[in-house]
C-alpha cells in the first residue's frame, strides 16, 4: 500500500512538468538560446586571413566590443536613434491619449448602444489591418493626388503638403501606428472602465460632480494600472518600428536604409552580411527597450504583472 | 446635453478617422489604373471585378496562395500555441512544485522581450538545421506566445475549481484524461481569446517572414503585398493589384472581428479576459 502510494506520489510530482515540458522547449529554443545567441555573436566577428579565399581563410575570433563600437559609431546611428525617440515621443502620447479619450467617451455613452456600439467598432477596426496594408493605404492617401484633403484644399486654392518629404515624414509614419494601435488600447482601457460599478459614479453625481470631475477624478485613477501597461508595451513596440517605414519606402525618397535602428540591423545583417555588428545593435536595443520598460515600471512603482496566486 | 452633443461628435470624429483608409480602399479597388490618380478619391469606378481578375490572375494566383499561405501560418501557430500555453498555464495555476516560481518569472520576462534581439540568431539557428525558406521558419516561432501562457494561467486559476479536479482524479480518471475532458472545457472562453490574440499577431507579422523566406511562393500576404508595392514604384500599372490585394486581404480578419467581438475584451493590467 506504502509502495503504491509513494509511487503515486512519484508520478504525480512528473505531472506538472510533463505539461510544461513542450512549451519550456519551445521557449528555450526560439526565445532563450536566440537571445544568448546573439550576445555571443555580438561579441565575435570574422577574421580573414589570407587573400580571404576558401573555407578555411575565414576563422571567428572573439572580438571584444569592437562590434559595438562599430555599430555606435557608425554615422547613421545617431540619427537614427534621434528620430526614433522623435517618434515614440509622437506615437506614444498621441495614441494613449486618443485611446483614453474614446474609451472613456464611449463609457460615458454607455446608455447609448447604437453610437458607442458603432464607434467602438469602427475604432477597433484598424487592429485586424496588418501594419503593412495600414502603411500601404496611408501612403496612397498621402499622395497629393489621391488624398481627398488634397482635393479639398486643392479647391480652396491651397496647396497640399507633401507628406512624404523629408519635413512631414516623421509624422506621416508616427499617424499609421496611432492609427493602427488606438483602438486596441482603447478596448484595453474601456474594458477597465467597465469592471466599475456605475453606483460608484451615481453616488458622486448626486454629490454634483460634473462629468469631467468625474472623469478625471474617479475614472482615470480606476484605469491607471492598465495606462501603465499598454504604455509599456507602446514604448517596446514603438522602438521596434520595422514593418511601416519598410513599406512606405517605395513611396517616398526621404526614407533611408537606416531610418530606423532595427532597420539598420536588418541592413547590416541581410544586406551587408555583417551580422556581429547588427547583432551589437540589436542588443543594444534590445538592452534600452528593457532599461526604459523597466525604469518607467520602476518609476511608477509597479511591478510588470500582478503576480499574485488567486 | 451641450456635453453629450460634444461628446458624440468626438466619438464620430473617432470613428471616421479609423474608417477612412478602409473606405477609400473599398472604393479604389473598384477604379481603373487610369482611374486612380485621375477622378476624385472618393468616386467610385466600375472595375471592381475586372481588378479582381487581375488580382487573380497574376502570376497563375499567386495572391491565393499568398492568402493560403497566410491563414496555414497563423491557424496552424495560434492552434499549437493555445494549447501549449493552456497545458503550461494549467501547470502554472493549478499544481505546486519545486522551480514554478522561477518558471513563472522567466516566461513574464519573456513578454517584455523586444522582438527584435531574437531576428538574426532565429534566422542563422534555423539556417542551420536548413529550414529557413520553409513553412517552418515561420510556424516554429510562433508556437511559442508567453503572454498566451501568462493569459491562459490566469483562465486556468480562475476557471478551474480545484475540487472538480480532485473529483475527477478520484474518479480514475488519468491526468491527460482530466485536462482533455475537463480542464479544457473549462478553460474555453479565455483560450479564445489566446487563441485570436495569436492568430492577429501571426496573420499581421511582416519581420519574421520577410527575414525567413526567399520563396514568394511561401510568402504570407504581408511580404507579397510588400514585394508587390516596390513593383508598383517601377511599374504603376501594378497599383490596382496593390490596392485590390490590400481590400482583400484585410476582409478575412474584418469577418472573424465582426462574428467574435464578445472574445475581444481585455484586462491587460489584471491580464483577464472579461466575456
Amino acid at each position: 500500500m506504502s509502495l503504491t502510494t509513494t509511487r503515486r506520489s512519484i508520478r504525480r510530482a512528473g505531472v506538472p512538468y510533463a505539461f510544461l515540458a513542450p512549451g519550456l522547449l519551445l521557449f528555450t529554443l526560439f526565445l532563450a538560446a536566440p537571445i544568448g545567441y546573439a550576445g555571443y555573436l555580438s561579441l565575435r566577428k570574422v577574421k580573414v586571413s589570407g587573400l580571404g579565399l576558401g573555407s578555411k581563410s575565414r576563422t571567428e575570433v572573439w572580438a571584444g566590443l569592437s562590434n559595438y563600437a562599430r555599430s555606435m559609431t557608425d554615422p547613421e546611428w545617431l540619427p537614427s536613434v534621434y528620430r526614433i525617440l522623435g517618434y515614440g515621443l509622437i506615437v506614444v502620447p498621441a495614441m494613449l491619449g486618443l485611446a483614453l479619450l474614446m474609451a472613456l467617451l464611449l463609457d460615458a455613452n454607455r446608455t447609448r448602444p447604437a453610437l458607442s456600439g458603432f464607434a467602438r467598432i469602427s475604432i477597433f477596426l484598424p487592429y485586424a489591418v496588418p501594419a503593412v496594408v495600414a502603411s500601404l493605404l496611408w501612403g496612397f492617401l498621402y499622395l497629393p493626388r489621391v488624398s481627398p484633403f488634397g482635393y479639398a484644399l486643392g479647391k480652396l486654392g491651397i496647396g497640399t503638403p507633401e507628406l512624404l518629404s523629408s519635413s512631414w515624414v516623421l509624422y506621416a509614419v508616427a499617424n499609421v501606428a496611432v492609427w493602427g494601435g488606438t483602438g486596441f488600447n482603447m478596448i484595453v482601457l474601456y474594458t477597465a472602465l467597465k469592471s466599475v460599478p456605475t453606483s460608484l459614479y451615481e453616488s458622486a453625481r448626486i454629490d454634483g460632480a460634473s462629468e469631467l470631475a468625474i472623469a478625471w477624478r474617479i475614472k482615470i485613477p480606476i484605469v491607471l494600472p492598465s495606462l501603465i501597461m499598454t504604455f509599456v508595451f507602446s514604448m517596446i513596440a514603438t522602438l521596434q518600428v520595422f514593418a511601416e517605414p519598410m513599406t512606405l519606402k517605395p513611396l517616398s525618397n526621404t526614407i533611408s536604409f537606416t531610418w530606423t535602428p532595427l532597420m539598420k540591423v536588418y541592413r547590416d545583417a541581410f544586406v551587408r552580411n555583417d551580422i556581429h555588428s547588427a547583432a551589437a545593435t540589436s542588443v543594444v536595443i534590445a538592452l534600452a527597450t528593457f532599461l526604459l520598460s523597466f525604469g518607467f515600471l520602476k518609476l511608477v512603482g509597479r511591478r510588470a504583472f500582478d503576480q499574485e496566486d488567486s | 446635453m451641450k456635453n453629450s452633443k460634444l461628446a458624440t461628435t468626438l466619438l464620430l470624429l473617432g470613428a471616421a478617422y479609423c474608417l477612412l483608409p478602409v473606405v477609400w480602399v473599398l472604393i479604389a479597388s473598384s477604379k481603373s489604373a487610369g482611374e486612380l490618380f485621375s477622378t476624385f478619391t472618393l468616386a467610385p469606378g466600375t472595375h471592381l471585378l475586372d481588378n479582381l481578375g487581375d488580382l487573380s490572375g497574376y502570376r497563375d494566383g499567386l495572391y491565393w496562395r499568398w492568402m493560403a499561405n497566410t491563414a496555414l501560418y497563423a491557424g496552424v501557430g495560434a492552434a499549437v500555441s493555445t494549447l501549449l500555453s493552456a497545458m503550461s498555464g494549467y501547470a502554472l495555476a493549478k499544481f505546486d512544485f519545486p522551480g514554478k516560481g522561477l518558471v513563472f518569472n522567466v516566461i513574464l520576462a519573456g513578454v517584455l522581450v523586444p522582438g527584435v534581439i531574437l531576428a538574426i540568431p532565429q534566422y542563422l539557428l534555423l539556417s542551420g538545421i536548413g529550414l529557413t525558406n520553409t513553412y517552418w521558419a515561420v510556424l516554429l516561432p510562433s508556437f511559442i506566445s508567453p503572454y498566451g501562457i501568462y493569459l491562459a494561467r490566469i483562465f486556468a486559476a480562475a476557471a478551474v475549481p480545484s475540487e472538480i479536479l480532485e473529483a475527477s482524479r478520484i474518479d480514475g480518471a488519468g491526468d491527460w484524461r482530466t485536462f482533455a475532458r475537463v480542464v479544457l472545457p473549462m478553460m474555453r472562453t479565455g483560450l479564445v481569446t489566446v487563441f485570436l490574440f495569436q492568430f492577429v499577431a501571426i496573420w499581421n507579422n511582416f519581420m519574421l517572414p520577410y527575414i525567413m523566406l526567399g520563396d514568394d511562393k511561401l510568402y504570407p500576404l504581408t511580404v507579397g503585398l510588400n514585394g508587390l508595392l516596390n513593383q508598383g514604384a517601377s511599374q504603376p500599372s501594378m497599383y490596382t493589384v496593390v490596392v485590390t490585394g490590400a481590400l482583400v486581404s484585410i476582409v478575412p480578419l474584418i469577418a472573424l472581428f465582426l462574428t467574435l467581438q464578445r472574445y475581444w475584451q481585455v484586462d491587460l493590467a489584471a491580464g483577464g479576459v472579461k466575456a
